[in-house]
């Protein structure tokens, strides 16, 4: 992206680019590390980082699978995930016209400005003539491209005979650059080319802000309810088996699932035993057991030995897509939000229109003459649409969301700021939320060698014990040790050559309910446990939502009894197994009663809690359709980024009152100094600016909210 | 006023070179990736002093 160039040696046509989301890349060190340690890996050319974006685009043979260099980036200890091609490319090519035509109004403005100002200051005869013609020149093509937007706007809304603050300020743009023209044409003694372009510009200011804010934090997440299989191998009457694609798929149907697939339909399992990962539907990080009988869902991962399952219900029907219809209709009520600025504009804008109307007519019938009349009404429709109304939300939501961004959290769009301000109750998932959602081994035990050679094992399998190993033991610093004949048994484990000793990491004996491994080097070996661990400041977090008048709860699909431990650790009330359906229900419920619910989760059945809420926020490691769902994402393993954005949206709010308060007061003034005709396009000028620089520098104020508070 | 036939086309050839720069920065891709650009200033190239991330 940033410098594709230099990526391609001349002559090598046959390599391809492909785009992962790494939300873990946090440092210069990750970039350093992605982009020098990646190209080591057979087939891979290059590898460039996008910080901003959370993004590698990675050069390779196009024989390279995605799996291999997912595998590559997970060895280097960043989760990654395949980012389909462009899914936001309206988003980012919209930013980019605004960008541009930014540009091109700064340009017309700088140079129109130069022009007006000699006027002002005394130029007249041949010269303020020829001043006014270079004005029109520059000033009539920068008008048509950079006032795009707002005539676009401004069309679609009398269309289907709405208005919004786009009417207004394209009848002021249009009506003060028509009697520009008149001006010039006639050789008047006044044009208003630089209030038109101004007003232009700085309204673009206040829309490339609030672009930017959209598109850059939700380039971070990628959208898609990928983990689903995508085929399917059937075995046909002869004992054959084909690929058959997702869709295609019927009831009825005898699969096979290999180890390591993911299921692409519900059904019941009718030869073989196993274990699942179906962490994507439950958020539950312990494998789950399947055997003859067993139900089965679409998205579950088989981990150990293959099975036949007979199909049961396919595409639309399954489980999974269930849940993504759910979070569908759940979030149709959200989007009838209506922001802040929606709002003060609605109101607004029939008044700005009234005002300038009335001035016309009041100084018609004061003897003015149309022209003049004119002239003030058109004073009228400029100030009253000034760019400190219209920077008062951007600006202020643009440095929060920045200052958030710092601390760890993406909020998706201006509006859920303003939603996660008004939450008075939060609901908590567990696994995954309250916990860190991986099994965290306990490595402490393990001398130097050990460790090593854990790595070294563990790094080969997709076993969610071995990647949580592996994880743990890549960021304790181990080198992993060169383990050779690597052969991994389904529900067995792994086992490998090292120094000549026999290495492996097995299932325990014991029947222990605990999540374990046992590890051999050769005669020795030991039990390494596995947990679940509260993020370290959850009860901390907690506390500082009970300081916003926040109650929090549990809401969790798990099973009652770890549910029930982790309420009683942290003192909150709990509900456990909970379907996606009750979650829901819970949530309606909770809004039917006039509370404004927060929602943090992870695991799909989140899903359409995450999207039902009021507002929500999901943790960086939550399924791609969770944080799609969700407002906010918060990356690492704290969870106070929860409380740091409630008590910022609620700062950022304040903000805006007082932004919305002043540019009001500057309206209560300068509405009828511009009414009695007293605005000179000097005197406009100087205000639209000082009006916006005020607005703007309340913002920044916010540049430091979401640092910790000081005592 | 002589003087204004050459001012005018310089001080709008200034402008138009500005505009042309911005236009072209932004083709090139130079505000894809502003933090990073921020971060890769610390990397070392010879590969020492690389902390764990």
């Amino acid at each position: 992206m940033n410098a594709p160039a230099v990526l391609h040696a001349p002559g090598d046509h046959a390599r391809t680019t492909s785009r992962f989301t790494v939300p873990g890349m946090r440092c210069a060190g990750c970039i350093a590390k992605i982009e020098r340690e990646l190209p080591k890996t057979p087939g891979v050319h290059a590898a460039r980082a996008n910080f901003s974006a959370k993004r590698v685009a990675i050069t390779h043979d196009p024989g390279v699978d995605e799996a291999v260099l997912e595998q590559a980036l997970q060895t280097l200890g960043f989760e990654a995930q395949r980012v389909v091609d462009n899914p936001l490319g309206s988003d980012a090519k919209e930013r980019k016209q605004l960008t541009r035509a930014l540009g091109v109004a700064g340009f017309g403005m700088m140079n129109v400005m130069l022009l007006s100002v000699s006027i002002w200051s005394g130029a007249d005869g041949a010269t303020k003539q020829l001043f006014h013609w270079l004005s029109a020149l520059i000033a009539l093509p920068v008008i048509a491209y950079a006032g795009r937007p707002f005539f676009a706007s401004a069309w679609m809304a009398l269309r289907h005979q709405r208005t919004n603050m786009d009417v207004p300020i394209s009848i002021g743009v249009i009506l003060a650059t028509s009697l520009s023209i008149y001006e010039t044409l006639t050789g008047g003694d006044h044009a208003y080319f630089e209030s038109a372009v101004m007003l232009l510009f700085f309204l673009l200011a206040g829309r490339a802000l609030d672009a930017e804010m959209r598109t850059r934090t939700r380039a971070g997440i990628g959208a898609l309810l990928g983990r689903m299989g995508k085929s399917a191998s059937v075995i046909g009457a002869d004992g054959t088996t084909r690929r058959v694609l997702a869709e295609a798929l019927e009831p009825g149907m005898l699969v096979l699932v290999a180890a390591g697939e993911a299921l692409a339909a519900d059904g019941v399992v009718e030869r073989g035993a196993s274990k699942l990962d179906n962490a994507m539907l439950t958020g539950e990080s312990m494998p789950e057991a399947v055997s003859v009988g067993s139900l089965v869902h679409a998205g579950a991962i088989n981990l150990g030995a293959p099975l036949h399952v007979r199909l049961s219900h396919v595409a639309e029907d399954t489980a999974l897509a269930e849940i993504a219809r759910l979070m569908d209709e759940a979030g149709q009520s959200r989007s009838t939000y209506v922001r802040i600025a929606d709002r003060a504009s609605r109101l607004y804008a029939p008044v700005v229109h009234t005002l300038a109307a009335l001035a016309f007519i009041g100084w018609m019938i004061a003897g003015a003459g149309w022209h003049q009349s004119l002239v003030i009404a058109i004073a009228v429709l400029i100030i009253t649409c000034p760019c400190a109304m219209g920077l008062a939300v951007p600006s202020a939501q643009v440095v929060a969301s920045g200052a958030l961004l710092k601390r760890g959290l993406l909020v998706k769009d201006g509006s859920a700021l303003e939603r996660l301000a008004e939450c008075d109750i939060a609901l908590f998932d567990k696994t995954g939320t309250l916990t860190l959602g991986e099994p965290r081994p306990d490595i402490a035990s393990l001398d130097r060698d050990a460790r090593s050679v854990a790595l070294g094992l563990a790094q080969t399998s997709r076993h969610p014990l071995s990647k949580g190993l592996a994880a743990s033991l890549l960021r304790a610093g181990v080198e992993p040790a060169a383990v050779t004949n690597i052969r991994e048994v389904s529900g067995e484990g792994l086992t490998g050559t090292w120094r000549g000793l026999r290495v492996a990491l097995e299932r325990p004996d014991s029947a222990t309910t605990a999540l374990a491994t046992r590890l051999t080097i050769g005669d020795e070996s030991r039990l390494i446990t596995f947990t679940d661990p509260l993020r370290a400041d959850a009860a901390e977090t907690l506390r500082a939502l009970g300081q916003w008048q926040i109650s929090a709860s549990i809401l969790s699909g798990d099973r009652a009894a770890p549910v029930a431990e982790v309420a009683a650790q942290l003192g909150l009330a709990a509900e456990a197994e909970a379907s996606p359906q009750a979650k829901l229900a819970a949530l309606e419920a909770l809004k039917a009663a006039g509370h404004r619910p927060l929602m943090v989760g992870d695991g799909l059945n989140d899903g359409p809690a995450l999207a039902a809420a009021h507002a929500s926020i999901a943790p960086g490691t939550a399924s791609d359709a969770s944080q799609q769902a969700a407002d906010a994402v918060f990356i690492g393993e704290k969870l106070m980024p929860v409380a740091v954005a409630i008590r910022v949206a609620r700062r950022t709010m304040q903000i805006v009152r007082e932004n919305f308060a002043f540019s009001i007061l500057y309206n209560l003034l300068a509405v009828p100094l511009a009414l009695f005709g007293y605005v000179t396009p000097l005197i406009a000028a100087i205000a639209m600016s000082l009006s916006s620089l005020v607005v703007v520098a309340n913002s920044l104020r916010l540049a430091s909210s979401a640092k910790e508070p000081r005592a | 006023m002589t003087g204004l036939a050459f001012l005018i086309p310089i001080a709008l050839g200034m402008g138009a070179l500005g505009l042309a720069a911005f236009l072209w920065s932004m083709k090139a891709g130079q505000y894809e990736d502003m933090d990073g650009a921020a971060n890769r200033i610390l990397i070392d190239d010879d590969g020492f002093g690389e902390d764990e991330a």
